[in-house]
């Protein structure tokens, strides 16, 4: 089948602005967002630029505006797509473009750090035996832990629009990972770093990150269990 | 720009972050990654990590090297598998004290499951009795080297680590035997930068994109080894490349050997569940070799599915696991099988066919990582390599399911110990000549080439005659035919012409460089399959059929002579306890 794609370009080098340009090639509907680029960076224009690795949905690197929703291009298929109208591909929102569909990713990095994302216990173990944790504990850290840091989420969120300075769906979502860790012991220390009117109190259950995510994790509602344990803190 | 560091680590997957980790933090240490680190291939691995726990069952580290020796169809060096598997417990906790997530017991312990390959003797107190599948695998569901990654980043954050995110390595400086730093280009901006150093260690990974159906991310060009093979230094065992049994159809995405360790079965088009005919006593998790080996077999005696674009592939059922198991234990793999495929895993099986996974080869170290100059022993002063680019060698001609994310952290964590050992007296050596100059002429050569050729095509072209020459089975006529074909891929690399002149993120430029050093590997790996004239392991000769101890109980050695051609030495196997046998299951 006929596929249309149309791509924002912008090569810094020569351009002032992002434009548009237009790609037809022969498809098919098993064909990935990130075959269809790759087709037409191998076979029509070997200067378009997008970051990929893995090309399965587990690196992360591949986040992009596809027809307006956040998604990775290696997770999103032709047949899920109406491909009898132009496909629209843009880079993610709210980040800088660097060159066509790469962004500079420096600050979406610098607030998943923000949150402390390591674990933290200073209590001494022994080098022969695990710290126990309950299996309940574990898989209530699973989904979180799902995260690939793909800025899908805290690109698609109307706050981080607004305020560039919100700290994001992906930060606080690191920070549930570890504060109901049993094992961990920094809680209250990342609780006061989300604690704050750019921090957790602007989310306004929009629900956007959970639309956007990849790999399906109910965002909202581990940033709701943060919001949750705030409150109880402070009473 | 000249970057002066104690360490430089390049590589930011399992092996190279676990070093990081253990680099003292009284000196300077820099890790160079061409993709930002929680990109790095490790992430994708799936099943687990095995270590002789005995949370689930009794077991031994005895048991998990036995395995891995037979597994290795004994061509691992017995002494540095020793060494893993004695570790791999410390390993295992050590990780899970990092903050690793893992699945747990009921009594809260690292939960452990079944892996192809791992076993132990039926009765306990007969080590020659009947072997039976073990619990041995930790696990995190089937995400475990996601976490694994994750957590090992996080350790990085956490000791502020200085990363190099998206910076690409070209080029090694060794002089006078020395090996004194590198070069690497900054691909925001296309400006080289060189490392002064006085450690270096290689965590560079796989080569998997050498073949034209792969489980391996684009990332995996194997541009450390072909850096060590063009700075003239040998390579070992680039003939011994694992084929994982299960990728998904067509794709090559991997499904983890956890499927089968859940209990799923490969069935061919008879519905048969035929891996009884090849391994009777542990059938399904049988080693990756062999699993490869007996689905092509299907295949070519007619037994395979006729797929909709005229290939065949094989059955995995893993229908009668039940929901609850699908989607607990292994959602991740059959995610992917509903993504790819369109197929519902909990009605209908997978089809799958073997993929190219794992290189068993690649740059030789001693057990501290430290690489090897030759064959005789010496070693490179201040070089270290370590994971998947290194051939220690603990999975000799064939690795077991979960001995990779092992691999990577017990010799991520000597390779630091290593360098740390070694930093007090190391010094920073001068560089005879500019090392911008090389990485300038290749860049700029490879900018101004004319001839019309695409990358694309070429690098196209080399992945599937690697597959259909060089593959799971191969025979003198087609490694020959395979031979003189990628000379003549090289020659047409000279006529490349890239259309991509800019500076900033000229991924054009970066994908030419990654072909030129997968067409070096590629000629390594056909090399050495032409050479070695038996089949062991994962190098399956049709006109050799037989392992041959009496002549081949060795490990190649290939390297470039003065005219650029490929030549080979070898070096023997390390034996500890364990008698080579018939590798039988």
């Amino acid at each position: 089948m006929q596929v249309t794609f149309k791509i924002l370009r912008f090569n810094p080098e020569t351009d002032n602005e992002p434009h548009f340009e237009e790609y037809r090639f022969e498809g098919h509907e098993n064909m990935t967002v990130l075959d269809c680029l790759h087709k037409i960076k191998w076979e029509h224009d070997g200067s378009l630029a997008f970051r990929r690795s893995c090309a399965h949905g587990v690196c992360g690197s591949d986040g992009m505006r596809i027809n307006g929703r956040n998604h990775l291009a290696c997770s999103t298929l032709l047949k899920d797509l109406n491909t009898k109208k132009t496909i629209v591909i843009e880079p993610l929102p709210a980040l800088p473009i660097v060159k066509d569909l790469i962004l500079d990713m420096t600050d979406f990095y610098e607030k998943y750090k923000a949150v402390k994302p390591y674990l933290i216990n200073n209590t001494p173990v022994t080098e022969d035996s695990e710290r126990l944790q309950s299996n309940e504990n574990a898989e209530k850290l699973f989904e979180s832990a799902k995260c690939i840091l793909c800025a899908c989420c805290t690109t698609s969120c109307p706050s981080t629009w607004s305020n560039n300075n919100y700290i994001g769906p992906a930060a606080l979502l690191k920070a549930y990972r570890f504060v109901f860790d049993t094992r961990d012991e920094a809680a209250d220390e990342r609780l006061d770093i989300i604690d704050t009117p750019d921090g957790i109190w602007r989310c306004h259950t929009i629900f956007n990150c959970i639309e956007s995510c990849p790999k399906e994790i109910n965002i909202t509602w581990h940033i709701s269990q943060l919001k949750k344990e705030l409150s109880n803190r402070e009473l | 720009m000249i970057h002066k560091f104690d360490v430089v680590i390049v590589g930011a997957g399992g092996a190279g972050l676990r070093a990081a980790v253990e680099i003292p933090k009284e000196y300077s240490c820099a890790v160079i990654s061409k993709v930002f680190p929680t990109r790095s291939h490790t992430g994708t691995a799936q099943g687990g990590v095995c270590a002789a726990l005995s949370n689930e069952e009794e077991d031994s580290w005895l048991n998990h090297a036995f395995d891995t020796v037979k597994g290795s169809d004994y061509l691992g060096d017995q002494d540095a598998i020793e060494i893993m598997c004695q570790d791999a417990p410390r390993a295992i906790i050590e990780l899970e004290h990092m903050g690793m997530p893992f699945s747990r017991t009921k009594e809260g312990k690292i939960a452990q499951r079944k892996f192809g390959g791992h076993t132990k003797p039926e009765d306990p107190n007969d080590p020659n009795s009947k072997r039976v599948p073990v619990k041995r695998s930790c696990y995190s569901a089937d995400r475990t080297g996601h976490v694994m990654l994750q957590t090992l980043y996080e350790n990085c954050v956490k000791n502020n680590v200085k990363f190099y995110s998206e910076y690409f390595l070209t080029d090694l400086v060794i002089e006078d035997g020395i090996c004194k730093g590198l070069t690497a280009i900054d691909m925001a901006t296309s400006e080289i930068h060189v490392f002064q150093a006085k450690a270096i260690m290689f965590a560079t990974g796989g080569y998997g994109r050498a073949f034209r159906i792969t489980s391996n991310a684009h990332v995996g060009t194997g541009d450390g080894c072909a850096l060590v093979y063009q700075a003239g230094l040998p390579l070992e065992d680039m003939e011994f490349y694992q084929f994982h049994p299960t990728g998904l159809w067509r794709l090559g995405i991997l499904v983890s050997e956890a499927a089968r360790g859940e209990g799923g079965i490969l069935r061919n088009n008879a519905n048969e569940p035929f891996m009884e005919v090849y391994a009777p006593t542990v059938k399904d998790l049988a080693p990756r070799d062999m699993v490869s080996r007996a689905i092509i077999s299907e295949i070519r005696a007619g037994r395979g599915i006729l797929g909709s674009d005229g290939t065949h592939y094989i059955n995995l059922d893993l229908t009668h696991l039940g929901k609850k198991v699908i989607d607990e234990k292994i959602p991740e793999i059959t995610g992917f099988a509903r993504t790819y495929l369109g197929v519902e895993p909990t009605k209908e099986s997978v089809p799958i066919q073997p993929t190219a996974h794992y290189a068993m080869g690649g740059i030789p170290t001693n057990y501290d990582t430290e690489v090897f100059a030759d064959n005789k022993g010496n070693v490179v002063k201040g070089f270290y390599a370590a994971g998947e680019c290194a051939c220690v060698s603990v999975h000799g001609a064939n690795r077991l399911g979960t001995n990779s994310l092992l691999d990577i952290v017990v010799f991520g964590r000597r390779g630091g110990k290593k360098i740390a050992q070694y930093l007090p007296t190391a010094e920073h050596h001068e560089f005879k000549q500019d090392p911008k100059e090389r990485t300038r002429a290749l860049m700029n050569g490879l900018l101004e080439r004319n001839g019309g050729e695409k990358i694309s095509t070429i690098r196209r072209e080399l992945q599937q005659s690697m597959m259909d020459k060089c593959g799971i089975f191969r025979n003198e006529k087609e490694l020959a035919e395979n031979k003189e074909l990628i000379k003549q891929y090289k020659e047409r690399f000279k006529n490349i012409s890239l259309q991509d002149k800019s500076k900033v993120f000229n991924t054009d430029l970066i994908e030419a460089i990654e072909l030129g050093n997968l067409l070096d590997i590629a000629e390594s790996v056909n090399e050495s399959a032409l050479i070695r004239k038996e089949s062991r392991g994962a190098h399956t000769r049709e006109d050799f059929p037989k392992r041959d101890d009496a002549n081949w109980m060795k490990h190649t050695f290939i390297t470039k002579n003065e005219s650029g051609d490929p030549k080979i030495d070898y070096k023997p196997v390390v034996k500890t306890r364990f008698e080579p046998m018939e590798r039988k299951y």
